[in-house]
């Protein structure tokens, strides 16, 4: 690029006085040009206003192999030229720095609300959840589906618009926000001690992976050296997670093309594999495993060996259920050429985790900016080409080996020593910290920056899902409406991960 | 088909026997806490103020912990002292707000059967519809997991079912965000008397994490009536199960 950034590694502080601060239009520029070369937009979000009427804005950029993230800022007031029109990527991020500071992205083609979220600044109108324009097609013969918020399951809440012309799907819409809790306001507002809680709960069935990546962003803050037997803890319980969502993900796929034996098997492995967790923490979803330093439980030898048999087993059980689905034409033949996402549209739309990789991109957090113990060891990616039901199931399938291998390797191979570190983790004034980490939906990205007084002042949140909404959305165009509940189960996407 | 049949005989059978057998629990699973009595004001004082949701209150006796606030952290048990203690007991259910104040020296005032008339309205069948209104998702992941054939629910002739019109009671998980309560009340009032309501989750019965958001009305019972309150941040699914199976008089 052409302008100088502040260049900063993952989970590493930087002074926020050395982020550059352009005008709005040489800001825009360089992230076109970021866009136009292959970067991606991992994060945009505005600040505390700086003066009447005034908010910054904050664009934290990546480029594939560089191994850094880039951050740039500007000042707006009132309104600027959206980026959306030239970088779709950038479309819900503008919509929610409309929603939460009214700051207008003009010439965005798509200005809707993102979760129905009172205004930060309080001289907007309130918004009423659900209450939107939706985009409507008209003919004799099309119709509209609207279904949601309350869905016909035990599922999060969230509101889906299709446009249909008798089965085919010609637009899909979706509008969230109804698990909005403010918790990025009150990750500054309320008292420090709920912070790991709400990272905890973010996205619960993320518990470890957000929980480490906020734990980085105040390690990286205040300094903290974490122990190397911690780094390897953290390692497993985010694998464990990893392998425990993927495992229950190719089971709900096959329940949605009622293939049932590997349906059932692999709802058990689920747990089966959760239960690893709660032997380690006591949670089946690593609730209370990460402290800012460390970690809360160590493994003792017996514990190690016990957690390596049931590896053992449910690693087993695994592949037998698994592979009855790649052996079964009428399951692969559902999979195949459903809900295709193909690679430019991906790009575009900046997508992450298995759904881009399902795509051919190989964009991993772990080998293109690893923290942590990924630091030290590496873990594979794994690409498929095609970009539909199969690839997404086909890229959890070969992941979940990866993770196994993983596990297995940093247990038996545990570094001695503390397992939480001694110093404190008071936090660098006037700093930003971007810390990244790749749950097992994707690249997850915490934003945090200290005022002059050392505190908390902006915490931003960037869940896997916020990114990749709209890929389910493209991958229903053209599609049957009797395909999106395996469409949908292809991308799982967290609804509360979205509306924070 | 050969290879149908033989990973059908690997797999096996693996429902459990639950509720003739215990379940076994992780040894670190923290279920009901226990209070030592006698505890000094300053080690609950100390952990009063260190507890993330303030479910830590003072009374005679000491310290007490409300279940219904808290996250089951284990942070107070943490502390030095041995004040507070995590059981294994994964039993929790109670009828009442009031009962899920856990005190030194008094016994957990667990959920009884509600009552002859629930019994033999739905003793034999429950048909909840399960309302997420905000929370995280874990509360829902474990009770989908009920549904699994570890647990199989519908042996004990409870199921999750689609519509509200079919449904005996209403499963409500998370702490009803202002956004959610519409789409809560509509839930409610399309269900067909008698009905009853459940809380699951440290959430849907205070507020959990999300205690003081504007963003959150911060429990069912602010907007519904409660008829069976079950804690955990997220509640085993055992906690669950043993909640539903008291409330109708079957444990
Ligand atoms: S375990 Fe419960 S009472 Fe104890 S500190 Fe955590 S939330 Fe508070």
């Amino acid at each position: 690029m052409t302008r100088p950034l502040l260049q900063t590694g993952n989970a590493r502080a930087a002074s926020l006085k050395d982020v550059p601060l352009y005008d709005i239009g040489t800001f825009r520029e360089t992230v076109l040009e970021n866009d136009r070369e292959g970067g991606r937009i991992v994060s945009f979000f505005g600040c505390v206003p700086e003066g009447e009427g005034q908010v910054r804005l904050f664009a934290v950029l990546s480029r594939h192999r560089e191994g850094v993230f880039f951050i740039l800022s500007s000042d707006v007031k009132g309104s600027y030229r959206s980026l959306t029109p030239d970088c779709p990527q950038a479309h819900l991020f503008e919509r929610e720095i409309y929603e939460e500071w009214g700051i207008v992205p003009e010439g965005h083609p798509w200005l809707k609300p993102v979760r129905f979220a009172p205004r930060r600044r309080k001289d907007g109108p309130e918004i009423e959840a659900g209450i939107m324009d939706f985009f409507r097609m008209k003919g004799e013969e099309a119709h509209e589906v609207a279904v949601g918020p309350v869905h016909a399951g035990v599922i999060e809440p969230g509101h889906f618009r299709f446009q249909c012309h008798g089965e085919d799907v010609f637009n899909l819409e979706i509008s969230l926000g109804y698990q909005h809790r403010g918790v990025e306001r009150a990750m500054v507002e309320y008292p420090g001690k709920r912070r790991i809680h709400y990272a905890e709960t973010l996205a619960g069935d993320t518990t470890i992976g957000h929980a480490t990546a906020y734990c980085h962003a105040v390690e990286g803050l205040s300094g903290c050296n974490v122990p190397a037997r911690a780094q390897a803890l953290r390692g497993v319980m985010l694998e464990l997670e990893r392998l425990a969502n993927h495992a229950g993900d190719l089971g709900a796929l096959s329940g949605d093309v009622a293939y049932l034996p590997t349906s059932s098997y692999c709802g058990r492995i689920r747990g089966d594999i959760l239960n690893i967790t709660a032997l380690v923490c006591g949670s089946r979803f690593g609730r209370g495993m990460l402290t800012c330093g460390g970690v809360r439980f160590d493994v003792d030898d017996v514990m190690r060996q016990e957690l390596l048999e049931r590896l053992d087993r449910v690693m087993s059980d695994l592949k037998c259920a698994a592979d009855l689905l790649w052996e079964t034409p009428s399951v692969v033949d559902r999979f195949e050429g459903t809900g295709v996402v193909d690679k430019k549209m991906c790009e575009e739309l900046g997508l992450v985790g298995p759904a881009a990789r399902a795509c051919g991109i190989p964009r991993d957090v772990r080998s293109d900016l690893p923290s942590g113990i990924y630091r030290f060891s590496q873990i594979p990616v794994f690409t498929c080409e095609s970009g539909d039901v199969f690839a997404r199931a086909y890229v959890r399938w070969m992941e979940t080996q990866k993770s196994a291998d993983f596990i297995k390797e940093q247990t038996e191979g545990l570094p001695s020593g503390a397992v939480i570190a001694g110093e404190g983790t008071r936090l660098l004034p006037g700093s930003i910290v971007v810390s990244a980490v790749e749950g097992w939906r994707g690249e997850i990205c915490h934003v945090a920056m200290t005022g002059v007084d050392g505190e908390l002042a902006r915490y931003k949140v960037v869940d896997p899902s916020f990114h990749n909404w709209m890929g389910l959305a493209v991958a229903m165009r053209g599609g049957e409406i009797s395909d999106f509940p395996l469409c949908n189960k292809s991308f799982n996407l967290s609804y509360c991960g979205h509306d924070l | 088909m050969i290879k149908v049949i033989l990973a059908r005989i690997k797999q096996g059978y693996r429902t459990s026997a639950f509720p003739k057998e215990e379940p076994v629990l992780a040894e670190r699973f923290r279920g009901l806490p226990v209070l030592r009595e006698g505890m000094l004001p300053e080690e609950s004082e100390e952990r009063a103020i260190a507890c993330p949701t303030g479910a830590i209150g003072k009374g005679p006796g000491g310290a007490s912990i409300d279940l219904g606030k808290c996250l089951f952290c284990g942070g107070c048990a943490a502390s030095p002292g041995g004040a507070v203690n995590f059981t294994k007991d994964y039993r929790l259910a109670a009828l009442s707000r009031e009962d899920l104040i856990c005190r030194p020296g008094e016994a957990y005032k667990l959920a009884e059967s509600a009552g002859k008339e629930i019994k033999r309205t739905f003793g034999r069948s429950l048909k909840l519809r399960q309302v997420s209104a905000g929370g995280c998702n874990a509360c829902e992941a474990d009770l989908n997991v009920l549904n699994t054939l570890a647990f199989d629910l519908g042996r004990f002739g409870i199921q999750f079912v689609a519509s509200p019109r079919h449904a005996d009671g209403l499963l409500v998980t998370g702490p009803v965000t202002r956004n959610m309560r519409l789409a809560l009340k509509k839930t409610y009032d399309a269900m067909p008397s008698p009905k009853v309501v459940i809380a699951s989750g440290t959430c849907a019965i205070s507020g959990g994490p999300y205690i003081g958001h504007e963003e959150v009305i911060g429990g069912v019972d602010k907007e519904l009536p409660v008829d069976i309150y079950i804690p955990g941040c997220p509640p085993h699914p055992y906690t669950v199960l043993d909640g539903l199976l008291r409330f109708l008089g079957r444990r």
